[in-house]
C-alpha cells in the first residue's frame, strides 16, 4: 500500500511539471485538476485501508546520501492520509468548475499538485531530512498560491508575512530535529523513538515543537499569517490551507510530542491547554470582528484549531496521570474533531469562492439576499454554518460533545496546575461555541439572507455544476458523520491505540448505533434518534396544520411595525450586528472603540460612525519586534557608506578576532 | 409455546414503555401553553387586574392557526420552515427532560448538553429567519439574541458540568436518580448552581428583567422583534415553542433541584399518577414563582444584562472551579 501511496506523491509531481507546461492551455486546468482529483481518490482509498493494518515501511535511495529517504505507514499517517485525500479531494472537484475563473492559471496549476504531494509527504516521512523538505515544500507551494493574486491588495503583505512565519516554523521544527536525533545523529525516526530525551532536553524539544508546529497550526500568539494568507489564495486552495494544511500542522505536533518523544510530562499538557482554550476564544472573536467573508472563515479556523489543542491538552494531562481510558477519550475527540472541520471549513470555503465568483465581492457589508439568487449554494452553507456552530444533529457537535465529556471525567489529577486548566478550558470552550454560533448566525443571515445590499449581490448568478457537486458532497459528509459518529470514532480508534496503546469502547456494536463515551447511564447521544425525532416532529407539526387548520397563505408588503423602508441600507449589516458583542468583548480584548460625530442641527455633512480595533497580540509581540528589527536595520545602515579603507580595516579587524577566538579556543 | 409467550411479554412491555414516553410527550405539550396562562394570570393578579383566563393561550393558538398566513414578499423558504423546526426541537429537547418518570425509552438518546445544545438550534434558526426579511427590527433582535445566548449559553455550560461533576454523569435520568439519594448532601457548588440556572431560564424564556414577552414597538425588544414579521400558523407555532420551552426549563430546575415526586420508568403504573401530580405542582410553584419574580423587578437596559448573565457565568464557573479544587464542595 505504501508504494501506492509513493507512486501517488510521484504523480502529483508529474502532474505539477505538467500543470506547469499546460498552464496556459484550457486542457491543463482539467489535466491538473482532474489529476489530483484521482489520485486524492486514490489516496483516501489507501489512507482508509492502511487504517487498521500493520505499519509498512519503505527506504527510498533520495535524499541525503547515507540517510536516504525513510517512508512510514502507520495509522496515524494513514487518517491524516485520509483528511488529505478527502480535503485534496473535495477542492479538486470544486476547482474543475471554479478554476475556469482564474485569471492567471499558469500561477495556480503548477503549485497546486506540488502542495498536495508536499502534505502527503509530510504524513509519510519518516527521518528529519524528509519531514522537513515536505514541510518546506508544503510552505512553498502554498506561498506562490498565497501569491497567485499578487497585485490585489494586501497581498504581498501576506505573502511576506507567511513566508517569514514559515520559515521561523521550518527553523525551530529543524532545531527540534536536532536535538532529538542527539549527539550521534540519528536522523531517522525509528532511532529517535528509541532515544527518550528527558529533562531540560525534552522541555526544549516541547517548546521548539509546539512553536513549529503550532505556527503551522495557528496557535495563539503564532497565528497573525493566518488571517492574511489564508484568504489571499484562490477559494479551492484557501479550503486546502484552512481544511488540510493546518490538520497537517496537527500531525506533526502530535508526531513528535506523541511518538517520537515518547509521552509528555503535566507542565507540557498545561501550556497546550493554555494555549489551546486562548486561541479559541480569541480567534472566534476575532471573527466576529471580521466583514472579510474568507477572512472570517480563517479566524474561525484559528478557532477550531483551538478546539483540537485543548482536545489533545487533555489526552496529554490524562497521558501523564495514567488514565488511559480518558486520554483515548481525549484523543478520540481531538482527532474527529480535526475530520469535522476539515468537512465544514472545505465546505464553507467552497462556499465563499462561489459567492466570490457569483457577486465578485467577499465583503459581507456588500451582499445579502443570497438565498433567492443561489438556492442551493444557500442550502450548503447553512449546513456548514450549522455544523460548525456544532448544532446537532451535525458533526461538529458530535466532537464537541466528545471534548466536553472528556473535560466531565474529573479524575483526581494530583497536580494543581491542571486541576485548575481542566475546568478554565471547559468554559473557554462552551464561551467558544456560543460565540461561533453568533458568528455564523451572522455570517449566513447577512450574507444569505435580508435583501441585497450591492447591485452585485442583487444580479448574482448560480455557480456550475462541478462546484454544487463538491459543496453537497462535503454537506451530506457533515450530515452522515454527525448521524452516525459512532463509525469515525471506532475508524479513529487504530490510531490512538497507537499513539497511548488504549482505545475508546467499541461503539458500532450497540444496536440503536448510541455513543456512550464511557457507560450509557453516564452519558450517550444518538445522533440519527434526535436527528429523526427533529425530521418526524416538524413535519407532523407542518403536515398537521396544513391538512387541519389553514394552509393560506398571502403575500404582501414588509410589515416591519408600520415603518417599511425600501431601501436595503436601512437592514442590519455586519458591523451592527456584531456591535453589542463587539462592546462585551472587544472593549476589553480588542480595546474597540466607537466614535460617534454628530453633525449640529443645521449643519448638511454626514453623520459618521467610527470603529477601531486593535489586535492584542500584533501589539503586545509583533510591533516591538518589527520596530527592534527596523531599528537594527536603521543602525547598520551606516555602514553602507564608508570608504574602502574602512572596508579593508574591519575585514582585517575580523579576521585578527577570529584567529584570537580560535588560539584561545584550543 | 414458552418462548413466544416470554416474547410477546417482552413485546408488551415494550409497547407499554413506548407509550409512557409518548404519554409524556403529548403532556408537555398539551400542558405548556397552561403553564403559560397561568404565569400571566397570577402576574396579572399581582398587578390587581382581572387578567385573561388561564386558557386563554389555547384560545389564542387556535385562533392564530386557522388564519391565513401573511407572507413579506421576499420572504425565503428558510422563513417558513423556521417555525416548525424551532417547535420542533424545542419539544425534542424538552421531551428528554424527566418530567413525571425517569429513564423512559428515549432518555437515553441525549443528555444534558445535548438538550442544551437542541435549544440552540432554535435560537440559531429564530435569530437567521428574524434576518430573513431584512428590516431593521429583525436585525435588532437577531443581534441582540445572539448577544444573550453567548452569556447565556457558556452559563447554562457551566451549569451542565457542575451538576454533572457532582453526580458523575450528564445523563438527566440518573442525575435525578443521585439527587434522590442520600449521597448528595448540601454543597456550595450546587447553590451557586441554582441560582446560576435561574438567571439562565430567565435570559432564555425572554422574561423581564432581561426582556418582556408583553411588549411590542418598543426598542428594548429581543425575542418579539424577531418574530415581528410571523403571523398565522407560523406565529402559533412560535408561541408555542416558546410555551414548551418555558415548560422546559421549570421541568428542569425541578428535575434536577427539586427531585421529589420522581418516579422510575420502571415502576408500576399506578406510581405515575403520583408522579404527574408531583410534576403539575412543581409547574404551579415554578410558574408563581416566576410571576411574582416578573411583578417585583423592572427590565434592564440592554446593556445591563451582559452584567447580569456575566454573574451567572461566574457563579457556574466558580462552582466548577469549587468541585475540582476540592470534592467535597
Amino acid at each position: 500500500m505504501i508504494s501506492l501511496v509513493a507512486l501517488c506523491v510521484l504523480a502529483l509531481l508529474v502532474l505539477a511539471l505538467l500543470g506547469a507546461v499546460t498552464a496556459l492551455m484550457p486542457v491543463g486546468r482539467v489535466l491538473v485538476y482532474g489529476g489530483s482529483l484521482v489520485l486524492c481518490l486514490v489516496l483516501l482509498v489507501a489512507g482508509l485501508a492502511s487504517l487498521d493494518t500493520t505499519v509498512q515501511r519503505v527506504t527510498l535511495p533520495l535524499g541525503l546520501p547515507w540517510i536516504g529517504a525513510h517512508l512510514r505507514l502507520d495509522a496515524l499517517a494513514a487518517g491524516f492520509l485520509v483528511l488529505i485525500g478527502l480535503g485534496g479531494a473535495g477542492a479538486s472537484l470544486f476547482a474543475l468548475g471554479y478554476g475556469r475563473h482564474e485569471h492567471a492559471p499558469q500561477r495556480v496549476l503548477p503549485f497546486y499538485p506540488a502542495f498536495l504531494a508536499g502534505m502527503v509527504l509530510v504524513v509519510l516521512a519518516d527521518d528529519a531530512f524528509l519531514f522537513l523538505f515536505a514541510w518546506e515544500l508544503m510552505s512553498l507551494a502554498s506561498w506562490a498560491l498565497v501569491m497567485t493574486d499578487h497585485q490585489a491588495e494586501g497581498t504581498a503583505r501576506a505573502g511576506f508575512v507567511y513566508l517569514l512565519m514559515a520559515t521561523f516554523s521550518g527553523l525551530t521544527l529543524l532545531l527540534a530535529f536536532g536535538l532529538l536525533a542527539g549527539a550521534q545523529g540519528g536522523y531517522d525516526f525509528a532511532s529517535m523513538r528509541q532515544a527518550h530525551p528527558t529533562g531540560l532536553l525534552a522541555a526544549l524539544v516541547f517548546v521548539l515543537a509546539t512553536i513549529g508546529a503550532g505556527s503551522k497550526a495557528g496557535l495563539v500568539p503564532l497565528h497573525v499569517w493566518l488571517p492574511l494568507a489564508h484568504p489571499a489564495a484562490p477559494s479551492h486552495v484557501s479550503a486546502l490551507m484552512s481544511g488540510v494544511m493546518t490538520k497537517v500542522a496537527v500531525y506533526g505536533f502530535i508526531r513528535i510530542v506523541f511518538d517520537l518523544m515518547g509521552g509528555p510530562v503535566w507542565w507540557q499538557a498545561v501550556v497546550v491547554l493554555a494555549l489551546g482554550g486562548v486561541t479559541a476564544v480569541l480567534g472566534v472573536l476575532q471573527a466576529l470582528m471580521e466583514h472579510d467573508v474568507k477572512r472570517l472563515l480563517a479566524c474561525s479556523t484559528i478557532e477550531n484549531v483551538g478546539i483540537i489543542f485543548i482536545g489533545l491538552g487533555l489526552a496529554m494531562a490524562f497521558q501523564v496521570n495514567g488514565f488511559i481510558a480518558g486520554a483515548a477519550l481525549a484523543m478520540t475527540a481531538a482527532l474527529f474533531h480535526a475530520f469535522n472541520h476539515t468537512l465544514f471549513k472545505s465546505l464553507l470555503f467552497f462556499t465563499a469562492g462561489s459567492v466570490l465568483s457569483a457577486t465578485g465581492t467577499r465583503d459581507l457589508e456588500r451582499l445579502g439576499g443570497l438565498i433567492h439568487r443561489m438556492p442551493p449554494t444557500a442550502v450548503v452553507a447553512l449546513v456548514g454554518c450549522m455544523a460548525i456552530s456544532a448544532l446537532p444533529p451535525l458533526n461538529g457537535f458530535a466532537s464537541e460533545w466528545l471534548i466536553f465529556q472528556a473535560v466531565l471525567l474529573r479524575p483526581d489529577l494530583p497536580q494543581w496546575g491542571l486541576k485548575f486548566m481542566l475546568p478554565v478550558d471547559g468554559a473557554l470552550l462552551a464561551l467558544a461555541a456560543a460565540l461561533a454560533a453568533a458568528c455564523f448566525v451572522r455570517l449566513f443571515g447577512i450574507g444569505f439572507l435580508g435583501r441585497p445590499r450591492s447591485p452585485a449581490a442583487a444580479e448574482a448568478q448560480e455557480v456550475d455544476r462541478f462546484s454544487i457537486a463538491a459543496m453537497a458532497v462535503f454537506a451530506a459528509l457533515c450530515l452522515l458523520a454527525g448521524l452516525f459518529p459512532g463509525a469515525a470514532i471506532d475508524a479513529i480508534a487504530p490510531i490512538v491505540d497507537l499513539l497511548l496503546a488504549g482505545r475508546m469502547p467499541v461503539q458500532l456494536a450497540d444496536p440503536w448505533l448510541t455513543i456512550a463515551p464511557i457507560a450509557a447511564s453516564r452519558s450517550s447521544y444518538n445522533g440519527l434518534l434526535v436527528a429523526t425525532f427533529i425530521v418526524v416532529s416538524t413535519t407532523i407539526a407542518a403536515v398537521g396544520i396544513h391538512r387541519l387548520a389553514s394552509r393560506a397563505v398571502r403575500r404582501a408588503p414588509i410589515w416591519d411595525c408600520g415603518f417599511p423602508d425600501a431601501r436595503p441600507i436601512t437592514q442590519y449589516s455586519g458591523a451592527s450586528f456584531a456591535q453589542p458583542l463587539r462592546r462585551i468583548f472587544g472593549a476589553v480584548v480588542f480595546r474597540a472603540h466607537e466614535t460617534v460625530d454628530m453633525p449640529a442641527p443645521g449643519e448638511t455633512r454626514p453623520a459618521t460612525i467610527r470603529k477601531t480595533i486593535h489586535d492584542p497580540v500584533w501589539d503586545a509581540l509583533y510591533a516591538p519586534l518589527v520596530g527592534l528589527v527596523t531599528w537594527a536595520a536603521e543602525a547598520m545602515n551606516v555602514l553602507q557608506f564608508l570608504t574602502i579603507r574602512r572596508y579593508l580595516a574591519f575585514v582585517f579587524a575580523a579576521l585578527v578576532v577570529l584567529l584570537l577566538a580560535l588560539t584561545l579556543w584550543q | 409455546m414458552a418462548v413466544t409467550e416470554a416474547t410477546l411479554a417482552e413485546a408488551m412491555a415494550a409497547l407499554g414503555s413506548l407509550l409512557v414516553q409518548f404519554l409524556q410527550m403529548a403532556l408537555v405539550l398539551a400542558l405548556s401553553p397552561l403553564l403559560t396562562g397561568v404565569v400571566r394570570k397570577v402576574k396579572a393578579r399581582l398587578q390587581r387586574r382581572q387578567g385573561a383566563s388561564v386558557i386563554q393561550p389555547y384560545r389564542d393558538l387556535r385562533r392564530l392557526m386557522g388564519k391565513e398566513v401573511v407572507l413579506a414578499d421576499n420572504a425565503s423558504w428558510l422563513f417558513r420552515v423556521a417555525p416548525y423546526f424551532i417547535f420542533a426541537s424545542t419539544w425534542v429537547a424538552a421531551t428528554l427532560v424527566p418530567t413525571f418518570a425517569t429513564g423512559l425509552l428515549f432518555s437515553w438518546s441525549g443528555d444534558l448538553i445535548v438538550i442544551t445544545a437542541l435549544v440552540g438550534s432554535a435560537r440559531f434558526v429564530q435569530a437567521l429567519a428574524g434576518m430573513d426579511i431584512g428590516t431593521s427590527f429583525g436585525g435588532l433582535g437577531a443581534s441582540r439574541e445572539v448577544m444573550i445566548a453567548s452569556l447565556a449559553e457558556p452559563a447554562m455550560m457551566m451549569i451542565v458540568f457542575c451538576v454533572a461533576l457532582i453526580a458523575g454523569c450528564t445523563q438527566l435520568s440518573t442525575i435525578a436518580g443521585f439527587m434522590l439519594s442520600e449521597a448528595v448532601g448540601l454543597r456550595v457548588s450546587l447553590a451557586l448552581a441554582l441560582v446560576a440556572l435561574i438567571i439562565v431560564a430567565v435570559a432564555e424564556n425572554s422574561r423581564i428583567p432581561v426582556d418582556n414577552p408583553a411588549t411590542h414597538l418598543e426598542l428594548t425588544m429581543v425575542h418579539e422583534a424577531m418574530v415581528l414579521e410571523y403571523s398565522g400558523r407560523h406565529l402559533a407555532m412560535i408561541e408555542l415553542a416558546s410555551s414548551v420551552k418555558l415548560l422546559l426549563y421549570v421541568s428542569l430546575i425541578g428535575c434536577i433541584f427539586v427531585p421529589v415526586g420522581l418516579v422510575h420508568g420502571s415502576a408500576p403504573r399506578a406510581a405515575y399518577a403520583i408522579g404527574i401530580v408531583a410534576w403539575l405542582a412543581k409547574l404551579a410553584v415554578g410558574g408563581t414563582l416566576l410571576a411574582v419574580l416578573e411583578t417585583s423587578v423592572a427590565k434592564m437596559r440592554v446593556f445591563r444584562v451582559p452584567n447580569f448573565l456575566g454573574a451567572a457565568l461566574m457563579l457556574g464557573l466558580l462552582g466548577v472551579l469549587l468541585l475540582f479544587v476540592s470534592r467535597g464542595m
